[in-house]
Parts: C-alpha cells; sequence; structure tokens
C-alpha cells in the first residue's frame, strides 16, 4: 500500500495556531478568574495576565491577517454549503461504522465544509465579538471622550465578552475533540505539528504530493 | 506615645538646625557682630520685637487689641467665617447649618452648654446666646496662630485661657496653670496641624471621637499614617490643602466636594473653587503607571480608595453612643463608669454607652455632596427606625456622585416624644438643671430647648440615629491603598454599592446558567460521540 503526503499546513500557519490556542486557553483561564468563577491568580494579577496575553493576542492576528492576505490563504475560509449535509452525516453515521470521510484534503481545500464554517464563524463572529467588547473594556475611562457614555453600559460590554467566551469555551471542547475525527484518529494533530497530512494514494490528485513507498 | 517621640524628636532637629543658622549668621555678620539676632526665615516679622507685644497681657481680648493695632482687617475677616458665627446657610437645601442650629449623635447640641462648647470657638466670652458677634477684641488670634503649644482654651472658661491657676474638673486634682500670653503672642506664626487639631482633633469630647480620620495622632504622622502630613516627609499643614485666603478656611464639611473635574489648579485661575480636593493637585489622571486606575476614578473617590482604614494611629474613634442607657449609678449610689480592658471608658453614667473601634473599615456610599440634615425644629415622621441627622444625596446615575468613604456614627438620644422633634439637653456646667450634674433628662432638656426658643412637651424618649461623615485623612501611601481584590470580590468592601458593575463581583446569573450549561452539553456531545465511536471500533 501507498501512501501519499501533502504539507497542507505552512510554518507561520502552524506558529499562529499553537500560539493562538494557547493564548485562546490562558485567556479563557485568566478571564473567566476575573469573572468570578474560581481563583486562581488572584483577581489583580488575573486582570494584568488578561490584558497581556489579550494584546499578544492582537498582535498575533495581525500578523496572521496579513498573512492570509499576502499568501491568498483567505481563501481556504470562503464558505461553501457545498457537501455540508455529507459532513454532517459523516458525523451522525458514518465515522461509527467506518465509512470512507467524504472530504479528500488538497492544499487547495484543506478545511472540510464544516470547519470552513466554523472557524469563519470563529473568525468573523466569535473573534470581533471578543475583541470589541475587550477593548470597550479596556478603555472604558476613555468612553466620554468618545462620547459612547450615553449608550453603552460596561454590564452590557461585560455580558457580551462573558457570552464570546463561552462561545469560545464551546468552540475549543468540540474542536478538540474533533481533532480526533480525522482519517485517523491522529491525523489532524499530527497535520497541524508537522505540516503534513497523509493521505491515501488515490485521492493525491492534487499538487504538493510527494510519494513515498510503503 | 508616638507623636510625642516625634515631636521630641522635631524639637531637636529644630534646635539643632537654629544653631547651625546661628553660627552661620554669626560668621556672615562679623563686621557687626553681637547685637542683632539670626534672620528668620519662615516670617518678614518677628513678633517678639514689636513693641506693642512687649508687656504682659491679663487676658485674650488684650491680646487682639494689639493684634488689630498693624492687622487692621484680621478680626472682621474672621466675623465673615463659620469658624466666628457658627452658622452657615446651605445655598443648594436652604437649611440653616452650623454649631449654632445644629444636633449631632456625640454630644448633640451646644445650646445651653455655651462655656463649655466654646472653648473651640474662634473667639473669647460667647457664654451664652446674647454673645456680641460684632465684637472685634473677641476674636482669638493665639488659638489659631500659636506656634509655642502652650495656649490651651479650657471648657468651662467660654472660650477664655486660663487666667489664673484653676483645677478643671473641680475636684479632679488637676491643676491648669495660667498660660503666659506675653510669650504665646511673640511666638505666633502660621497655624499647623497643632493648632487645628486643638479643636478638630478633639471633635465630640475626646481625642478621636468625632471624625475618624482626625485624632492628636495626626500631630506628628508618619508616613503610613498619612502620606501629606508625614512629620519627617512631606509635612503638609491643615492649610497646605486647606488654602486660606482673607481667614475663610475652604473645603466645608457642610457642602463638600464630592466630584472635582477639573484637573490640577494653576495660577491665575480665578473661579472659587474648593483648593482642598486631591485633584486640585494631582488632577483627574494621576495614575501614570497603573493607566486603569484613572478609569477608576469617574466613579470612585480617591479616598475610597486610598484611605483603608480610619482611626489608624493608635487613637480609636467612637462608632457609637447610645445616650438611652445614661444615668445608671453603681452599688455605692455615684454615676457608673465602666471601662474596657485598656483602660477606656465605655460607659459613663453621664452619657451612656460607648463603642469605640481602632482601625476601622469605612462603610461606602454614592456620593454627590449633597447633605440634608434632621433640624431640631423637623417633625419625626416615625422613630421606629433609624433617623438619619444627616442624610448624603447621591446615586449611580446623577452624574455627580462617587462612592465615598464614611464613618457613620450611629446611637440613639433623646427626643420629645409628643412634639416628635429632637431635643437639645443642657448637660455641661454647674447648674440646677445640667444633666452630667444631676442626671435629670426632663430639666436637662426643658432647659436646653428654652435657649433654642423651642417648646418641649414634657415628655421624652430615644430614637436611634446615624450620622455620615466623609473620610479624606489619614491618607495612606499607594503601597498601603486598598488592593483591587478588595472590592472585585463577591463579598468585598464594595458588596452593597449598587448601579455599577463591578468584576468578579457582578455576573449575570442567567448568562452564567446559559455559557455553562451550553460547554456542559458541548463537552457531553463529545464525550457520547466519541464513546461510542470506541464501542463500534471494538464490535468491528
Amino acid at each position: 500500500m501507498t501512501a501519499n503526503r501533502i504539507y497542507i499546513f505552512k510554518r507561520f500557519e502552524r506558529f499562529w495556531h499553537w500560539a493562538q490556542a494557547a493564548l485562546i486557553m490562558f485567556l479563557l483561564l485568566t478571564g473567566f478568574e476575573v469573572h468570578g468563577s474560581y481563583r486562581l491568580f488572584g483577581f489583580e494579577k488575573a486582570v494584568a495576565y488578561h490584558t497581556i496575553a489579550a494584546w499578544t493576542l492582537v498582535g498575533l492576528w495581525v500578523f496572521a491577517i496579513f498573512w492570509h492576505l499576502t499568501t491568498g490563504e483567505w481563501k481556504q475560509y470562503v464558505p461553501t454549503m457545498q457537501k455540508v449535509d455529507a459532513m454532517i452525516r459523516y458525523y451522525l453515521t458514518g465515522i461509527f461504522s467506518n465509512a470512507p470521510h467524504p472530504f479528500r484534503v488538497t492544499t487547495l481545500k484543506k478545511h472540510n465544509p464544516l470547519q470552513r464554517l466554523a472557524y469563519l464563524g470563529v473568525m468573523l463572529f466569535i473573534g470581533p465579538l471578543t475583541w470589541i467588547t475587550g477593548w470597550f473594556y479596556i478603555f472604558y475611562d476613555q468612553w466620554a471622550d468618545w462620547g459612547a457614555d450615553g449608550f453603552l453600559s460596561l454590564e452590557w460590554v461585560a455580558y457580551l465578552h462573558t457570552a464570546a467566551a463561552f462561545l469560545m469555551l464551546v468552540f475549543l471542547i468540540v474542536h478538540v475533540y474533533l481533532i480526533t475525527a480525522g482519517h485517523t484518529p491522529a491525523a489532524h494533530l499530527k497535520a497541524m505539528i508537522t505540516g503534513w497530512e497523509e493521505v491515501q494514494a488515490d485521492e493525491s490528485a492534487a499538487a504538493g504530493i510527494e510519494q513515498r513507498g510503503a | 506615645m508616638k507623636a510625642d517621640r516625634f515631636r521630641g524628636r522635631l524639637t531637636a532637629l529644630m534646635l539643632g538646625g537654629l544653631g547651625v543658622i546661628g553660627i552661620g549668621v554669626g560668621h556672615a555678620s562679623m563686621p557687626d557682630s553681637g547685637s542683632t539676632p539670626p534672620v528668620k526665615l519662615n516670617t518678614t516679622a518677628d513678633h517678639a520685637r514689636f513693641k506693642e507685644l512687649q508687656r504682659e497681657f491679663k487676658s485674650g481680648p488684650e491680646v487682639t487689641k494689639a493684634c488689630l493695632i498693624c492687622h487692621t482687617e484680621a478680626a472682621r475677616q474672621v466675623h465673615r467665617t463659620k469658624h466666628w458665627t457658627w452658622e452657615f446657610v446651605n445655598p443648594d437645601t436652604g437649611q440653616r447649618l452650623g454649631k449654632k442650629t445644629l444636633v449631632n449623635n456625640y454630644c448633640v447640641s451646644i445650646r445651653a452648654n455655651y462655656p463649655f462648647c466654646t472653648a473651640c470657638h474662634v473667639g473669647y466670652g460667647w457664654q451664652d446666646k446674647d454673645f456680641d458677634f460684632t465684637s472685634e477684641q473677641n476674636v482669638d488670634c493665639l488659638v489659631c496662630h500659636d506656634t509655642t503649644g502652650d495656649y490651651r482654651k479650657q471648657p468651662g472658661l467660654s472660650g477664655h485661657p486660663a487666667s489664673e491657676e484653676r483645677e478643671i474638673p473641680k475636684g479632679s486634682g488637676n491643676i491648669v496653670k495660667p498660660v503666659d500670653l506675653r510669650k504665646v503672642a511673640q511666638k505666633v506664626g502660621k497655624t499647623s496641624r497643632d493648632t487645628c487639631g486643638a479643636c478638630h482633633f478633639f471633635g465630640g469630647g475626646g481625642d478621636g471621637v468625632k471624625h475618624g480620620d482626625l485624632d492628636s495622632s495626626l500631630s506628628a504622622p508618619d508616613k503610613p499614617l498619612d502620606v501629606h502630613m508625614d512629620a519627617t516627609g512631606a509635612d503638609f499643614t491643615c492649610a497646605t490643602c486647606h488654602a486660606t485666603s482673607s481667614h475663610d478656611i475652604p473645603g466645608s464639611r457642610y457642602t463638600p466636594t464630592a466630584m472635582d473635574k477639573k484637573g490640577a489648579m494653576v495660577r491665575g485661575q480665578t473661579d472659587k473653587r474648593n483648593p482642598a480636593t486631591c485633584q486640585s493637585c494631582h488632577g483627574v489622571t494621576p495614575h501614570k503607571v497603573q493607566a486603569r486606575l484613572n478609569a477608576h476614578a469617574r466613579k470612585i473617590a480617591c479616598q475610597t480608595c486610598h484611605i483603608p482604614a480610619m482611626a489608624r494611629g493608635g487613637v480609636p474613634t467612637k462608632m457609637s453612643w447610645d445616650w438611652s442607657t445614661a444615668g445608671k449609678r453603681g452599688p455605692d449610689g455615684k454615676p457608673l463608669v465602666v471601662k474596657d480592658e485598656k483602660g477606656r471608658v465605655i460607659y459613663d453614667a453621664k452619657k451612656g454607652d460607648f463603642v469605640i473601634a481602632e482601625n476601622v473599615m469605612p462603610e461606602y456610599a454614592w456620593f454627590n455632596g449633597h447633605v440634608t440634615y434632621t433640624l431640631v425644629g423637623d417633625k419625626l415622621e416615625r422613630t421606629d427606625g433609624v433617623i438619619g441627622i444627616n442624610r448624603i444625596g447621591g446615586s449611580p446615575t446623577d452624574g455627580k456622585s462617587r462612592i465615598w468613604p464614611f464613618k457613620v456614627s450611629r446611637g440613639a438620644q433623646p427626643y420629645d416624644s409628643v412634639n416628635m422633634n429632637l431635643v437639645t439637653p443642657h448637660t455641661a456646667g454647674d447648674t440646677p438643671t445640667a444633666y452630667w450634674k444631676h442626671l435629670d433628662w426632663a430639666e436637662a432638656i426643658e432647659t436646653g430647648m428654652e435657649d433654642f426658643g423651642l417648646p418641649f412637651s414634657g415628655k421624652f424618649d430615644f430614637v436611634q440615629t446615624e450620622m455620615y461623615w466623609p473620610l479624606s485623612h489619614m491618607v495612606a501611601p499607594k503601597e498601603k491603598a486598598v488592593g483591587c481584590a478588595e472590592c472585585h470580590s463577591r463579598d468585598g468592601r464594595l458588596k452593597d454599592i449598587k448601579g455599577v458593575y463591578l468584576p468578579r463581583r457582578d455576573a449575570a446569573p442567567w448568562l452564567d446558567l446559559l455559557g455553562w450549561s451550553a460547554a456542559a452539553l458541548a463537552l457531553l456531545g463529545v464525550l457520547l460521540h466519541g464513546g461510542l465511536r470506541i464501542v463500534r471500533g471494538w464490535r468491528e
């Protein structure tokens, strides 16, 4: 049998992903302490860490946006409804009976349609919701200067920020689990660490394929 | 103890300094050395060299007459101030306030108690309600301008210093020597923490009793007690902040500045601002490193974080005074006095039960600077609750309020249970009706109300009262300021403050329920899904 490998996650992409993963988990950890869910670092430190991590993530996002725009990789996130039903059916039934994965990874389409939708949702909804509310939260003292005093309330900014955090937490849980739902349970994880995804020989039509004897 | 040691050290320092200056001047003025005393740098006038003061003075008014020879406007300036009139009409409420009319829940009122209370009047001879407020010679210059520490006005002398040896109180064996007015007059100077403190540290009848943030420990405080008045540091006097002109001292508790948005004062400003606010020096964004704290200043008075506790200098303050239990006699038939384990009076038959405390965490409330008083003539609607001797205005939404720290003094005091108003008992004095002498309420109240010109039904009872005292002194250094988590917690200092979202204290229960449920469902879902995959995998 022959196994082929395609290089789907480039070095920056992998760095972006893991740095972002670490930062988001740390932000959840410190954020829910600030929120009052538990005591870990102490309120004062939790706020300080949360703020530093948030600004770091902003920096990372600036780089990531630049990278996506200049490499054209942003197209990976253009949503499609094609095969969404197949993906849902696969997760609901096929996966239990060892049915073949309905999606073929290529370097041009490295995310399955459900991933596209989910990641786009994270980037276009949960992300901005977190950023915008976090921004107002941090710059609370500037509201009067911005004229935002009249219509913003810290209470609702905090609620929306918290809601965004819960959405991110739900995403994180499902995302971590679905790592195991690739062609093999470790395939996705391996790909995000090494950059290489193994595909079966007959699926290797697209570019960037390296053949390897088994 | 500590204060005394400080004062000793200060005196030594000052004497040492003078010695050095003396030697230096001696060298500089070698040619015509001998008669010229060392130059004084803290004043342009050495009062000891004025002929008018080089004589004996038999009384305070005699000294004042001498002062007025040069300071022609001084007495009439003082006449315009609350320190003289003990009267103040609040421009916001129209209420006639001031010690002349107010009651509090300490000694209650000055009515019919003048000779004792007016020991703290900036004048001489206010012994009854017919005092002449136009007299210039009865203005007391020395009580504020003494630099010797020898000038004392004893209660019972209507604002006069002791002019002959006296035993005060009578039968106590405590002999008070007459004040050397010649020496005091020759050494007058600027006001100091000690001169202001002679009255303001001892309000309510004793050291630290009334304010909580003002007591004799501020005579020579160290830095942790007050970062500004630190005797070996910045060494502020009261007037450094309460910067005064024309003898009219700004920064009144009757109309406090609860919110100062104007930033630091600069020379040439002509608006009549209160110069005693924190912002008048520090501006509105004083936190350079932790800019987030400036955001807090929109809702929180500086004092709230920077005065972590009151009565921090070793002097307790009176938190509660219950007059209703006064009048008990011991087994020997004498008025009862009970002391705590430290020897401090906690029950006195003349006054009732006290609760005293040190290092007290303040209470917090929204405050916009408006204070309304319950005056003696005001009808009490009901007396089963707590009467606010003063009631503070403020709300999270009026745009004028900040969260302020307060001492709330509580207690119970007499009221007329038929006419339903507070009363002003005659307590102090050697008279047939003084409560402290005879322990008879009805007669004492009768005399006090008569002085006021108000009716007394003869029936009285006691009502619970509370009084709010905003705190502004005993400002701690920043390292000792209140930490974030002391308010940002479920059960913190601000747990009862409404109208502001406080991270960690506040959360929407429905949002938490929704959020955690969603997370739990997601977790359950993936666990079931994964479990099913594993089970099916085994079967294959």
